[in-house]
């Protein structure tokens, strides 16, 4: 591609109708959490429960308190947006529909996350996420990159949704309650539990990879193959989110502890750190974007690991600012794309004359992001800086990865504001036009929130900010967020910020140059280890799959019959240590003349030359069973042997002209031959012995006395097998049946697949 | 297979072997029958007069498609069920209607007739597709 040209996925179609339709869902939940808010404020918690699976501690409850408030604001706000901008952006798509039905059903699981009030509840909406991401991710499901993206997000996020499951039942084990709200008054039980390294590493897991902490960050940015707007959405309200959401649920359970503070300060350092830093290295503007996203969480994890209220209080602001910059930016960034046709920096510049209401919603958000004065951001970071200050661990370490991660937000954020929309327009971008209002809407609103939001902090931080932490850290310190704390440390370190990231934007071509040197020089990456494990396994799986299912049908058989040999055989002669004896003959005498007629036909089956004789030995063994079964008093058994017997032969006839002839077989080596009739041997002397053991012990006949006194009273019936084939167990047998016609439903697909294969070969 | 023989006494007892399934499956409740054996035996017939006159004579005679009569069959089964589930009861239990003195008909009936066409249904569609090819 040497020309941007427009976009020619997805033609100027208008708008969809059905889009604009379902920006109804978003929007009513919006409105709804709105109609609460103000009681959420006052300290009311709304809840609502029905039960589920009582059983396992299931329970459908959910609850309103501020922290869900705050993020259930973010998600039906952006969630109203990016349905709102995708009715234009996704118009026209042959698949608009199943869009839009993930879409909303990804933004409802994520709301189900933020609003569940019992903890295996939040775990089946937290694998909805990674399943409808999933489905986004691939969206564009023909493409080969799409579709490895798309498994590499949920092959990474259900590693980690795995883990918090076995956090969850750990914790079961360790007596905590699996109902969240009950955790702010728990008090150290948990902490001070053996298994609590063991339950904080696997629910840390679970936030790290769904959040996308160093070392499982890299799944991020390869999520961009998904539409835009939901990169906006993942991005800015959900799935990465829910990683933070989890870790602020905890804290009062788990939070506090050394290995805690220390390991969510660490980890969020280095991912904020590494995050920013690689922001400079791409030239594609959704990449640069999701490695911005990459620091977001990296700086809410670590603020998370700390313990005062300035730093839980940095964490939720943080979280609101990142919510409105991110989501903004990232649908200019479509808008962009969807109307130049490319996201390279080095082929875009110059646009705020063709899109200048597009500039101005990004030139908001960039401001914001690089955290100058009056926009909110400046809020976010001075509160930043003062809860770094306050963290109970490493807080030199926290203060210098915020300092360093917001200089290089500040340099990323000159890069694409000045890079983008100013500076000489490329000739092949004359003719760009504005986005349709449905493209502008939502990054125009969330721009305003931006400088609105800078400018009247202390609303916000009653509103929204002092409610969600309440939440989830009860104190009585006061939690305000001001435009001016005066000339303190936080103001300093705010000037450096600035300065350093001016720093960074004029040198940005060296430290870009830089950067991609270091990230090839880098000896071992998480995404090669992860190409790595990917390799393996499919390797091991190809390598089990060509030896266990060979297509030999002996091979399955050995196989079968070795374990059958193994599993019960094994037992039985550790317990078998009474001597057997042969059952006293007292039944009719004709049955000892079926034992010789079946013997005969045993050693027919064994030695015939060709398969038809084998076959009608085998219908001989059968026969002489179901007489046996006759002969005994068991008319109904006899009928159902024989004539499956009977269908067994004919069914074996039709299939006889495809098997191999027998010779062949009996030319196998002598060694195999002989290990074969060891096995069988060992089969029959296995059941025999078996059979002969069963008979030492006494019948127990309660069961029978049961059916016997009930089958005519309570099932009007005498014949008492057909009673509990239809009645007593009526719910096996319409399970046997069930599984009779799946079984027939197969087989018909194996005797045609030869002929669908070969279409112009109809008489194989 | 061409043999007139066999033709000839496979028209003659085809319909006998149905007749005899049928009776199998009503008694069942009372004396050695049932819808599994009921199939089997049905199944079996089926067979001789597909030897005898191929396929494509017996795809004509059953009309609908073995797939067909097995679904209807499950179907029938769950069916049969569910009387109970209004009634308040658990899934699938048997609930029995008196007509006159003698005769009481239930859903276990019902459920047996299931089996018979599912198990049928399964039989044919092996059998017939074998022969087929």
């Amino acid at each position: 591609m040497t020309a941007a040209k427009p976009h020619s996925d997805h033609p100027d179609a208008g708008t969809s109708g059905l889009g604009l339709l379902s920006t109804a869902v978003p929007l009513l939940l919006f409105i709804g959490l709105c109609y609460l808010w103000p009681e959420v404020v006052r300290g009311r918690v709304f809840q609502l429960q029905w039960p589920w699976m009582p059983t396992l501690d299931l329970y459908l409850r959910f609850r309103l308190d501020g922290l869900s408030l705050l993020f259930g604001l973010i998600i039906t706000g952006a969630g109203f947006f990016v349905s709102l901008y995708s009715s234009s952006y996704m118009a026209g798509h042959p698949h608009i529909g199943r869009y839009f039905a993930f879409l909303h059903a990804f933004m409802l699981s994520m709301l189900g996350i933020v609003t569940a009030d019992n903890l295996l509840l939040l775990f089946v909406f937290w694998e909805g996420t990674t399943v409808f991401s999933y489905l986004l991710i691939g969206f564009d499901h023909e493409s080969d990159i799409a579709r490895d993206n798309a498994r590499q997000a949920i092959l990474i996020t259900s590693v980690g949704g795995l883990a918090l499951l076995i956090g969850i039942l750990l914790l079961k084990v360790a007596g905590a309650s699996f109902i969240l709200s009950h955790w702010v008054t728990a008090g150290d039980q948990i902490r001070q539990h053996a298994l609590y390294p063991a339950i904080f590493s696997a629910v840390l897991l679970g936030a790290m990879t769904k959040s996308a902490q160093f070392p499982f960050h890299f799944w991020l940015p390869n999520a961009m193959s998904a539409p835009t707007p939901i990169s906006a959405f993942i991005h800015a309200a959900t799935m990465v989110k829910a990683g933070v959401y989890l870790l602020m649920r905890f804290h009062p359970l788990l939070g506090g502890t050394q290995l805690w503070m220390t390991s969510l300060v660490i980890i969020g350092g280095i991912t904020a750190l590494w995050g920013a830093l690689q922001a400079l290295a791409p030239s594609d503007l959704k990449r640069v974007l999701a490695y911005t996203t990459m620091m977001a969480l990296g700086i809410l994890t670590m603020f998370l690991g700390g313990q005062t209220t300035p730093a839980l209080t940095a964490a939720t602001t943080f979280l609101l600012v990142h919510a409105l910059y991110k989501a903004s930016l990232f649908l200019a960034a479509g808008s962009i794309d969807h109307q130049t046709g490319t996201r390279q920096l080095d082929r875009l510049g110059g646009l705020w004359r063709a899109m200048p209401l597009t500039a101005i919603a990004v030139a908001a958000a960039t401001m914001s992001m690089a955290g100058f004065p009056l926009f909110f951001g400046f809020i976010g970071k001075e509160i930043m800086y003062k809860g770094a200050m306050t963290e109970t661990v490493f807080p030199g370490f926290a203060t210098t990865a915020a300092l360093f991660s917001n200089a290089l937000m500040t340099g990323v954020a000159g890069t694409i504001l000045l890079g983008v929309f100013f500076g000489r327009r490329p000739a092949a971008l004359a003719e760009v036009r504005e986005v349709p209002w449905t493209m502008r809407f939502g990054p125009s609103i969330m721009g305003g929130l931006t400088i609105l939001f800078g400018i009247i902090p202390w609303w916000v931080s009653a509103n929204l900010v002092q409610p969600a932490v309440l939440a989830f850290h009860p104190t009585r310190e006061e939690i305000q967020l001001q435009l001016f704390h005066g000339f303190n440390t936080p103001l300093l370190l705010s000037i450096i910020t600035l300065t350093l990231g001016g720093l960074i934007y004029l040198t940005r071509e060296r430290t870009r140059y830089g950067v991609v040197l270091l990230e090839q020089r880098l000896p071992v990456t998480s995404q090669r280890i992860y190409q790595l494990c990917l390799d393996l396994f499919t390797r091991t799986a190809e390598m089990l799959t060509r030896g266990l299912q060979n297509g030999s049908l002996t091979n399955y058989l050995t196989v079968i019959v070795l374990c059958m040999v193994v599993t019960v055989g094994w037992p039985w002669i550790g317990t078998a240590t009474t001597a057997l004896s042969l059952p006293i003959l007292d039944g009719p005498m004709a049955a000892v003349g079926l034992v010789i007629l079946i013997f005969t036909a045993a050693v027919v089956v064994v030695t015939a030359k060709r398969t038809l004789a084998a076959i009608c030995g085998l219908g001989g063994v059968g026969a002489g069973v179901a007489l046996i079964f006759l002969v005994f008093g068991a008319p109904d058994l006899a009928l159902t042997q024989l004539m499956v017997e009977t269908l067994t032969v004919i069914i074996v006839s039709l299939v006889l002209p495809r098997l191999p002839s027998l010779d062949n077989t009996k030319k196998r080596p002598l060694l195999r031959r002989i290990m074969t009739a060891c096995l069988c041997v060992a089969v029959g002397a296995m059941i025999t012995s078996l059979l002969m053991g069963i008979h030492q012990q006494p019948l127990d006949r309660s069961l029978t006395a049961f059916y016997e006194s009930k089958s005519y009273l309570a099932a009007h019936g005498r014949n008492i097998v057909n009673v509990i084939l239809v009645d007593f167990r009526a719910l096996d047998t319409l399970g046997e049946i069930t599984v009779v016609v799946l079984a027939a439903w197969a087989g018909i697909a194996l005797i045609r697949k030869p002929k669908e294969r070969n279409p112009c070969n109809p008489s194989f | 297979m061409q043999s007139v023989i066999l033709k000839t006494a496979t028209r003659l007892m085809v319909g006998m072997i149905l007749v005899f399934a049928v009776y199998l499956l009503l008694r069942g409740h009372h004396e050695p029958g049932g819808g599994f054996i009921a199939a089997l035996v049905a199944g079996t017939g089926f067979a001789l007069f597909a030897i005898a006159e191929g396929p494509r004579k017996v795809r004509l005679a059953v009309r609908l498609r073995p797939a067909i009569i097995a679904l209807l069959g499950l179907s029938l089964a769950i069916i049969a069920g569910l009387p109970a589930v209004f009634a308040s009861q658990p899934f699938l239990t048997g609930i029995w209607w008196n007509l006159g003195s003698k005769i009481s008909v239930g859903t276990p009936l019902i459920f047996d007739i299931g089996v018979f066409l599912a198990v049928l249904g399964a039989i044919l569609a092996i059998l017939l597709n074998l022969e087929e090819n």
